[in-house]
């Protein structure tokens, strides 16, 4: 199935909604003008849907392979990899010291979503690139950016982030590889699992950074250390040499992204493999924690980027599928099933949250461009907040709505949905794993209670709340019927918000705060959906392509009417929270 | 030499065409635009001879409404050095583009002019044709490989009975086939660096050239719905059928 890049959403999301025209205000970003950014939209979608799509299929089919000798991708990936590289897509949004186009994070949204819709199990090569990237810039000394930053970001190199061992999977303070000081380096030994991409042919070197021990470190989270541990290490002209003592010894078989490898990494089977260590001893996991909220937004964004695959696969199905005389359309046999209300009610669930989705993401990504290049501290902190707010309801909601947003799309196809041929099936299977990685949804339910609520003492859902008013006010002002019927909308949506998070604020129990963390997520994240919305209904006014505005109304209205309550179950459920909910003893159950 | 590239706005070819409801051309009104396939194929040729040191410098160039910058920029992103945006808002036949080209060509003294063999949009097959005629240079149409060797050069053409291979001096137009070359995905960087380069926008009547349409278009219609096939019973139904009915035999 062909992908073609949502250029025009994507644009009026960045330039009327999510504020591109003032982040290309903020030093170093001044390059991201709007046609610039117009161009790279387009060429980045043509490259999404002509190189990376028509390898989806195939790759899931073939999978990825493990030997003695390493991981070998599927036919073409490659080639489509060395292309992606050599196009200079890696190097989009890094440092410009070390070759990166330094485009903001706002762009590199928009255009991680078509990576990641046209091609998940691609994407997450250069995902993961990006967070040890990130990791190296931020906190390596300069020997090692010099040595590995330039090939990292050009994508000549790819990067993996080694944390996951058997025992120590949501809780890392459980890491029990271990690190040796020997000169200049440590051996790392140990073993790591669900490593993705830990292991391929695409490149000539992959940098590992990975969690470790070092022997008399501090028990639990604080005597965790972060190592560079590169597949072959440098020889002195900085080019790879000798195997380092690092292995991938297998593959797990899992339910989808089957063509990127999830590795079982051992590292020194045969006396210790080379590692370098990233800043301090004992910082790891401070270190990894900087990188965790972007790494979450790139989830959340596959979340629904899969939800629009999903969605275009659907759509043109049931314009081509025929069954029945119709209700809408002509009300003529021969017809296709999107002219049946059920079918059309499907589709618009699956359009609306994907556009939601959107909005919330790129809001989230424009508000970390603002956190790290603003030059009022003030203005930065409020970004920081936001963002943090935003990347548990971005991680957590988008990728759950991206799972029902798939299964969705499968239902549309009926019976065919179910057949692996039809291709419906893929998206289903694939994304279901971005609930579960980079945090559950579960633990991004407890992080929007704990930390970026109760800890905050409610600040930065109150910032929140005071931007919603403000859209709300517009709203109510506007002379438009469509604006003036989202006010009151978003407005019960706001007394939902303030409500909750007083609820949570002023609870003593942390038992009943936990089991109410989901429905407050969820919550929020309707409601947030709901407000990205509004601003759209907004700001679609101006819009001059008849056809665009029509739909976009059309979709923010189906979203009010018929998702934006989904909030309300939740609220109610929260509000219901009680000790009876958890009063049976385990061994019942 | 500089190479001379032409490179048309067109319908992009995932769009389904819809005749417009006068029924004089085709509804272009809040569709996706872009780079007609064949011109791509020609900008590729060109920075392949720039590449191979046969050329110094390749510059798109553009006729149309404003918006033809970007089509210019799509050029300059894959690598084109500079752009020329001919703007105009009227209609521009083959001849007037010939005539336009003829007159950039006589300004800028390139060696060689590469256009797409067509334009996806109205499949007139005229321009290059017209402008080797113009200029009275050679020509080689319908190009599957171009060897450049100093002020010669060898070229495979795609003709109806195979391939023919010529041998002609520059200055030169070529018309490209859809097997010359497959077009490259424009680099990142060079896509940022492509609103860096220069873009000077003309008019027809800064060149001194007449552009009114020579061609009356009557009337544009959508071509009729396929009906639908019928299975028959024999051989002998068939060709029955195809004698009374369709009147093929």
């Amino acid at each position: 199935m062909s992908y073609s890049a949502p250029v025009k959403d994507m644009r009026f999301v960045l330039e009327q909604v999510s504020g591109l025209d003032d982040v290309n205000k903020l030093p170093g970003y001044e390059d991201a003008t709007t046609d610039i950014v117009a161009a790279v939209l387009e060429e980045a979608g043509k490259f999404a849907g002509e190189v990376l799509a028509p390898l989806n299929w195939a790759g899931d089919q073939e999978g990825a392979k493990w030997s003695e000798d390493g991981v070998t991708t599927p036919a073409g990936w490659k080639e489509a990899y060395q292309q992606f590289s050599e196009a200079g897509w890696n190097s989009l949004a890094f440092d410009t010291d070390f070759g990166g186009q330094g485009m903001p994070g706002l762009l590199s949204a928009a255009v991680q979503e078509m990576w990641h819709s046209s091609n998940m199990a691609f994407g997450l090569c250069p995902l993961l690139t990006q967070g040890a990237v990130h990791a190296i810039n931020s906190h390596a000394s300069d020997a090692l950016k010099d040595a590995y930053l330039e090939k990292m970001i050009s994508g000549e190199w790819t990067g993996t982030m080694n944390l996951t061992e058997p025992q120590a999977g949501s809780d890392l303070a459980a890491v029990r590889s271990r690190a040796e000081p020997n000169g200049d380096h440590y051996l790392i030994s140990g073993q790591k699992i669900f490593i993705t991409y830990g292991d391929h042919d695409l490149t000539e070197n992959t940098i590992h950074l990975v969690l470790a021990r070092t022997p008399d470190a501090p028990a639990g989270v604080k005597g965790i250390s972060l190592f560079v541990c590169p597949k072959f290490l440098l020889n002195a002209d900085g080019t790879p040499g000798e195997r380092n003592d690092a292995r991938c010894v297998s593959i797990e078989h899992k339910l989808g992204i089957h063509a990127s490898p999830t590795c079982v990494m051992s590292f020194g089977d045969n006396g210790g493999a080379v590692g370098y260590l990233v800043g301090e001893e004992n910082r790891g996991l401070m270190y990894m924690f900087t990188m965790m909220n972007e790494a979450r937004l790139a989830v959340g964004i596959e979340g629904y980027a899969m939800g629009e695959m999903a969605y275009q696969r659907a759509s043109a199905f049931a314009k081509d599928r025929k069954q029945g005389p119709v209700l809408l359309g002509s009300g003529n046999e021969g017809e296709g099933i999107i002219n049946h209300p059920d079918v059309r009610r499907n589709l618009m669930t699956m359009r609306s949250q994907v556009e939601a989705a959107r909005v919330m993401a790129y809001d989230c990504a424009a508000a970390f461009d603002f956190a790290s290049k603003h030059t009022d501290d003030d203005v930065r902190a409020r970004f920081d907040r936001r963002g943090a707010l935003l990347t548990p309801i971005v991680k957590g909601w988008s990728t759950e709505v991206g799972v029902d947003i798939c299964s969705l799309g499968m239902q549309v196809h009926g019976g065919m949905g179910f057949i692996e041929e039809t291709g419906a099936a893929q998206y289903l299977r694939d994304v279901r794993i971005t609930p579960i990685y980079e945090g559950t949804t579960g633990i991004q339910a407890n992080d929007l209670v704990g930390r970026k609520t109760q800890y905050d003492g409610g600040q930065g859902i109150e910032e929140l709340l005071a931007d919603m008013r403000d859209t709300q006010a517009a709203l109510a002002d506007s002379g438009d019927e469509h604006c003036k019927y989202a006010a009151p909308v978003l407005g019960r949506h706001i007394d939902m918000i303030a409500g909750a998070s007083r609820q949570i604020l002023s609870e003593e129990n942390p038992v009943l705060n936990a089991a109410i963390a989901n429905d407050y997520l969820m919550m929020m994240g309707y409601a947030t959906g709901c407000w990205a919305m509004a601003r759209s209904v907004l700001a679609v006014q101006s819009e001059q392509d008849d056809d665009f505005k029509a739909l976009k109304r059309a979709t923010c209205r189906f979203y009010f009417d018929a998702i934006a309550p989904r909030a309300v179950g939740h609220y109610q459920a929260l509000e219901n929270v009680n000790e009876a909910h958890f009063s049976i003893a385990p061994e019942l159950l | 030499m500089k190479i001379l590239v032409a490179v048309k706005r067109v319908l992009d070819y995932n769009v389904k065409a819809r005749v417009n409801a006068e029924g004089t051309g085709i509804d272009l009104a809040n569709v996706k635009m872009s780079m007609n396939p064949f011109d791509e194929i020609a900008v590729e040729e060109a920075l392949r001879l720039k590449e191979a040191g046969k050329a110094d410098e390749v510059i798109a160039v553009s006729i149309g409404v404003t918006q033809s910058q970007e089509t210019i920029r799509t050029a300059l992103a894959m690598g084109a050095d500079r752009g020329i945006l001919v703007e105009t808002e009227e209609e521009v036949q083959p001849l007037g583009v010939a005539k336009i080209l003829a007159a950039i060509a006589a300004k800028e003294e390139p060696g060689l002019v590469i256009v797409g063999k067509q334009s996806i949009d109205d499949d007139s097959n005229q321009t290059g044709q017209m402008l080797a005629g113009l200029m009275d240079w050679t020509q080689a149409t319908f190009a599957s490989e171009v060897n450049v060797d100093g002020d010669s050069m060898k070229v495979t053409r795609e003709v109806d009975g195979g391939l023919e291979s010529i041998e002609l001096q520059l200055p030169s137009v070529i018309t490209t086939d859809l097997r010359l070359n497959e077009p490259r995905y424009a680099k990142l960087p060079n896509i940022m660096k492509a609103k860096k380069k220069q873009l000077d926008v003309l008019t027809p009547a800064e060149l001194e050239v007449d552009i009114a349409p020579r061609l009356v278009s009557v009337k544009v219609e959508e071509p009729p719905q396929r009906k639908a096939g019928e299975i028959v019973a024999s051989v002998a139904e068939l060709v029955e059928k195809l004698k009374n009915e369709a009147k093929v035999i």
